[in-house]
């Protein structure tokens, strides 16, 4: 059996790979840790947090660790402290059900109180928690335009320039010396894009899946997996189904 | 198969001492039929059998109400003398209901007994025979045609036999039902399999036969069950078939505490084990009865010896041996020879791939057409059976197996056994080869063909141990948390518990002895609301204490989905693989299609559509996966992408490893190697060292611009690739700049850019300090961290102990959508409570599983103070094998980084060439 090391160099003072992209000629940073930052509008976005998914799962019997909405919080507390944005634009299924929000441990919700503090904060709503949910502050909205960008929880069907969505959870999944890496991306064209999910406990949707199908611009499409501490772009015709 | 004794002259036997505690019997050792009671002589005598020495002296311990142990080689009639006093028993009771069992023994007998230890029953005490008060029989004894049904006794389940394969209980029952209809006896026996249908379970829990033949996970599912008491209540005696395979896995835990349950259903029970030759059958005699702490309660033992001794050889090949991999590719024509000049013979190998290459191999040089067919555990069940029919039928001349044929019923006509590759263990080529041998007085007959150079040192090692006839079977495991929270959960289902009488009864189990009640109340929480620190989901409690101070469960949702979810066989997800036409030029893929067995989910993660494998003896071509199903196609590939060599799933014993390091450190042994493999070890002598017996040797040496380092630790390729995991991260740190490492079950090779020779020569790095026991402090705990291999074995027990389901037929198309990673719940776990019971338990099973840490702790500890570094200018003859294997194979999961920033980077030549 032969192992391959990670690439040497480096170490705890290795730069952090964030990655531009382009959509809708504005330049936004990918962050590897799945955050989208919008430099020129101070604006930093993130993708179906699913918070309280491990307590819906309890209400069903399986009694999942119910640390993953600190976990998700704690990662986000990380990457809002790094850029520092005005504002918070969280895409929608923030919650796993209608009800997480009112089951969040007061911890978690002081968490949350305090990456809130100075800044604006707005919840898109998703199909998981379509409802304006109480005592978590912010504004809530089904979508937000902010110059040529939308940001939105569902993709939407047809043209859509400028549009950043969430929902599908993508994730790459590529082949090189007979062996196959998924990974969490982001999906783009240049036109729109397909941000990662930043749940602790969300899994992904193969970006070759027909859930997919007609949003990207097949020459241009590009899958920006997620590495431990970079981004790795891939064109999307590349990326191999399940 | 139960195989008699041929008709000889017997021998009646005096003075029986069954009260012996451990009993050593001659196999061929004749004795009179009489010695039995009737039906059973005549019946014996008709047929002009005699029973066995061991037989009667199970028959014995049955009288003197004993649990007791039998170690008897393949063929011997362990089977029967398992039954036996059952049926004695029940016949017993049916004919004479006013001499009831407690009537002192009619056995007397000669002993030929060495007795020792002390211990019996219960607390050491033996118990008094146990009478049995079977209702009288009906008026007119029936002893006609077809009249035993009616009027059978009415005395409940007396026997439970248990087996670790379905289809010997099913094969067991059925060549039982021969000597009780032969004898008319009125005892009604059936089996109990996931396949037996539930009308007729349920008919099984109303009305129990006098025999239920079964399985550990059916076990499980009757306890717990209200109606346990009444179904267990009557039961005189457990029989646990093929013991010594049994206790090595979690099954065994989780039988353990089902035999502890039966015990407290049934305080009366007997039980008995029948096992192959172990390295310690205290440990079995253990198993088999309740334990109470500070006394260590044993069974009886009976050994049987005798029989032939078996002759294992070694291929001595005519053919160049290879420096390393595993097909033995180059001994193939002489093993068709082998083939050809026998009768029937199994050809067993270490892996499925191994299986699937040889088979094809045979067929491709088949020419004189012999019937030879393949056999491994992911082929679909109906086309395994095909092939144990065909060859019970005595239709083959060859079968290729993998260790799924290492249990099961003999097959009569087996006169030899080859196998392929590492023996891994003495006690485990001593079983197989076991397999041939239908006859106990004639030798079984097994042929070793190494595959490769260190193989060769293997084979000499495990042919002397042979010999020696000894055994290195593992010593009995610690219960897995993981069961427990399994089996605590089943209890509730079953009736309301108190904790502390649980506690006590799951300590009877000889797997639990040592539990804590800390831990045991740890895994009760751990059942009732996830046993988290953060009190979360005391509301959705899965099992909840009353009033009464019982624990039961909160809803019968509950108890339908613990019955969904029983067992401790998990599985790496697998996939169907249906076989299809080609998509060819339309791209559809056609649906249906013949099943041909399942393969593992990551294995078929890490193909990409078109990839060519072989499976089920054919070159498929990858298609698609759709859903649960893999779609493949016949390829017209000659040279398949087979499946990654995956190891055998058992690491080379460390009694083994021990006997090939002292061959390798003792020149005046090699005179029985094969000239080839004793020129390569004295150039190694010449041109480097031979590693003494305790010693580790280390190699370095510079080759294409890269600086090796080369160990030979011989402790498997598991717990190498720990240490590689953890030798490269101290390596990094000591700016070494390792770029990778290969290792295989005898060598672990690191490369890097760093000289590592040199400054290990200037005493710039510390050999010492590299192979510290600190390795497994933080560097571990670091790796941990991040393994695929930790998360693989927190999956398994995350699904043991119920944190999450099994998939189900039917559910697969909604699981991406419904299941949740493992691999995320260990990350998130590990994060926030790394003290998770279910840490725990995944870290016990680390220890010994596919990280094999404690083996890497012990080989720390042996060689400190004893490494030997040789500072080399070019490779070593010892180091040739697995640099050989550089790049044949990749981790899982692991580096997965690296593998995508090189797909990147060929994007980015793309686009800028």
């Amino acid at each position: 059996m032969t192992v391959d090391l990670p690439p040497p160099g480096g170490g705890e003072d290795r730069a952090r790979g964030g990655a531009e992209i382009t959509i809708a000629s504005v330049t936004l940073l990918a962050d590897p840790d799945g955050t989208l930052y919008w430099p020129e509008q101070d604006l930093l976005a993130v993708a179906d947090l699913h918070l309280e998914k491990g307590s819906s799962f309890a209400r069903r019997g399986v009694l999942l660790p119910p640390y993953d909405t600190a976990a998700t919080l704690t990662r986000l507390a990380q990457s809002i402290a790094r850029f520092q944005p005005k504002t918070v634009v969280t895409l929608g299924d923030n919650f796993h059900d209608g009800e997480g929000a009112w089951r969040m441990a007061d911890g978690d919700r002081a968490m949350l109180k305090s990456s809130q503090r100075g800044r604006d904060w707005i919840w898109i709503t998703g199909n998981h928690d379509p409802e304006p949910a109480d005592g978590i502050g912010g504004q809530f909205a089904a979508s937000v335009a902010v110059g040529p960008l939308t940001f939105r929880h569902e993709p939407s069907r047809g043209a859509a320039d400028g549009e950043i969505a969430g929902h599908l959870h993508p994730l790459a999944r590529v082949a090189q010396r007979g062996r196959a890496v998924s990974r969490r991306c982001f999906a783009a064209d240049g036109r729109r894009m397909v941000m990662p999910a930043f749940g602790s406990y969300t899994g992904g949707l193969n970006i070759r899946d027909r859930a997919f199908a007609g949003l990207f611009e097949r020459s241009t499409f590009i899958a920006h997996m997620l590495g431990e501490r970079r981004l790795y772009a891939i064109a999307a015709g590349r990326c191999l189904a399940d | 198969m139960l195989p008699f004794e041929e008709p000889t002259e017997g021998r009646r036997l005096e003075g029986w001492r069954f009260a012996a505690r451990s009993v050593r019997v001659t196999l061929l050792e004749r004795i009179d039929t009489h010695s039995l009671p009737e039906p059973f002589a005549g019946w014996f005598s008709a047929r002009g059998w005699t029973p066995r020495v061991h037989q009667l002296e199970l028959l014995a311990k049955a009288r003197a109400g004993r649990s007791v142990l039998l170690i008897a080689p393949t063929g011997a009639g362990k089977t029967l003398a398992g039954f036996l006093p059952t049926l004695v028993e029940l016949s017993e009771a049916y004919l004479s209901p006013l001499a009831p069992l407690s009537s002192p023994p009619p056995l007397r007998g000669r002993s030929t007994a060495v007795a020792e230890g002390e211990g019996g029953r219960v607390g050491g005490e033996p118990l008094p025979p146990v009478p049995v008060a079977y209702p009288p029989p009906p008026p007119s004894p029936a002893r006609g045609e077809g009249a035993h049904r009616a009027s059978r006794h009415k005395g409940g389940l007396h026997t439970l036999y248990i087996s670790p394969l379905k289809a010997l209980a099913v094969d067991i029952a059925r060549n039982l039902e021969r000597p009780v209809a032969e004898m008319r006896l009125p005892i009604r026996l059936e089996t109990r399999t996931g396949d037996t249908p539930v009308s007729k379970r349920q008919r099984q829990r109303r009305d129990p036969p006098d025999i239920l033949l079964t399985t550990p996970e059916q076990l499980a599912l009757l306890l717990a069950s209200a109606d346990a008491p009444y179904l267990f209540g009557s039961l005189q005696r457990v029989i646990l078939d093929e013991l010594h395979s049994l206790v090595t896995s979690k099954r065994g835990d989780l039988l353990s505490l089902g035999l502890a349950r039966l015990f407290r259903i049934a305080p009366q029970l007997t039980a008995v084990g029948l096992s192959a030759t172990v390295a310690e059958p205290d440990d079995l005699c253990r198993f088999l009865v309740p334990q109470r702490p500070g006394l260590e309660a044993r069974a009886d033992l009976v050994i049987t010896d005798g029989g032939a001794a078996p002759q294992l050889t070694m291929l001595d090949t005519a053919e160049h041996l290879p420096w390393s991999g595993h097909s033995a590719r180059h001994a193939l024509a002489e093993m068709y020879a082998l083939i050809k000049r026998h009768k029937t013979v199994l050809v067993f190998v270490n892996t499925r791939s191994q299986a699937e290459f040889l088979f094809q191999e045979f067929w491709r040089i088949n020419d004189d057409n012999l019937t030879i067919a393949l056999h491994h555990g992911s082929l679909d069940v109906a086309q395994r059976r095909r092939v144990e029919e065909a060859m019970a039928a005595g239709r083959l001349r060859a079968v290729v197996c993998t260790s799924s044929l290492d249990l099961g019923v003999d097959w009569g006509d087996v006169d030899l056994v080859i196998n392929v590759g590492a023996p891994k263990g003495a006690s485990r080529i001593l079983q197989r080869i076991g397999r041939a041998n239908h006859r106990m007085d004639e030798p079984s007959r097994g042929v070793l063909v190494p595959a490769n150079r260190f193989e060769v040192l293997e084979c000499t090692a495990a042919l002397d141990a042979v010999a020696e006839n000894a055994q290195d079977t593992p010593p009995l495991r610690t219960g897995a948390l993981d069961v427990l929270a399994q089996h605590v959960l089943g209890c509730a289902v079953g009736e309301p518990f108190f904790a502390d009488a649980l506690y006590d009864e799951v300590r009877a189990a000889a797997p639990y002895v040592e539990l804590t009640r800390a831990d045991f109340g740890a895994m009760v929480d751990f059942v009732a609301t996830g046993g988290y620190a953060l009190k979360a989901y005391e509301r959705f409690a899965k099992i909840r204490q009353g009033q009464d101070g019982r624990w039961r469960i909160s809803h019968p949702r509950i108890a339908q989905r613990y019955r969904m979810n029983v067992g401790t066989i998990v599985e790496a997800d697998m996939l169907k693989v249906r076989l299809v036409r080609s998509r060819g030029t339309t791209g559809v893929v056609p649906r249906g299609g013949r099943l041909l067995g399942e393969v593992e989910e990551y294995f078929i993660e890490a193909m990409v559509p078109g990839d060519t494998f072989v499976f089920a003896g054919e070159i498929l071509k990858y298609e698609a996966l759709v859903e649960d199903e893999v779609y493949v196609s016949r390829s017209t590939a000659t040279d398949p992408k087979v499946p990654a060599y995956e190891g055998g799933k058992f690491p080379l014993s460390t009694y083994l490893a021990d006997r090939v390091r002292n061959l390798l450190a003792h020149p005046q042994e090699w005179r029985g190697l094969p000239a080839q493999v004793r020129q390569w070890l004295e150039i190694q002598h010449r041109r480097s060292l031979l590693p003494g017996r305790h010693d580790l040797l280390v190699e370095t040496f510079p080759r294409a611009a890269k600086h090796y380092l080369v160990c030979y630790p011989f402790e498997g390729r598991l717990a190498h690739v720990t240490l590689g995991m953890l030798l490269t991260r101290r390596l990094e740190r000591a700016r070494m700049r390792p770029l990778g490492f290969v290792a295989n079950e005898y060598a672990l090779a690191v490369w890097g850019l760093g000289d590592m020779g040199v400054r290990i020569a200037r005493g710039e790095l510390s050999l010492a300090a590299l192979f510290g026991e600190d390795m497994l402090g933080d560097d571990l705990e670091a790796w941990l961290a991040e393994s695929a291999m930790m998360k693989r074995t927190f999956r398994t027990c995350a699904i043991i102990a119920g944190l999450i389901e099994r998939r189900f037929p039917g559910e697969e198309k909604s699981r991406r959508q419904l299941t949740i990673s493992t691999d995320l719940v260990y990350d998130v776990l590990r994060k926030h409570q790394p003290d998770h019971v279910l840490l725990r338990a995944a870290r016990q099973d680390a220890a010994t599983g596919l990280l094999d840490i404690r083996r890497l702790g012990e080989m720390l500890s042996r060689v400190k103070g004893r490494i030997v570094h040789k500072a080399l200018d070019r490779v070593s003859p010892l180091a040739v094998p697995v640099m050989l294997e550089i790049g044949r194979e990749t981790v899982y999961g692991e580096a997965a980084d690296t593998l995508l920033a090189e797909a990147a980077d060929e994007l980015v030549k793309e686009a800028m060439g």
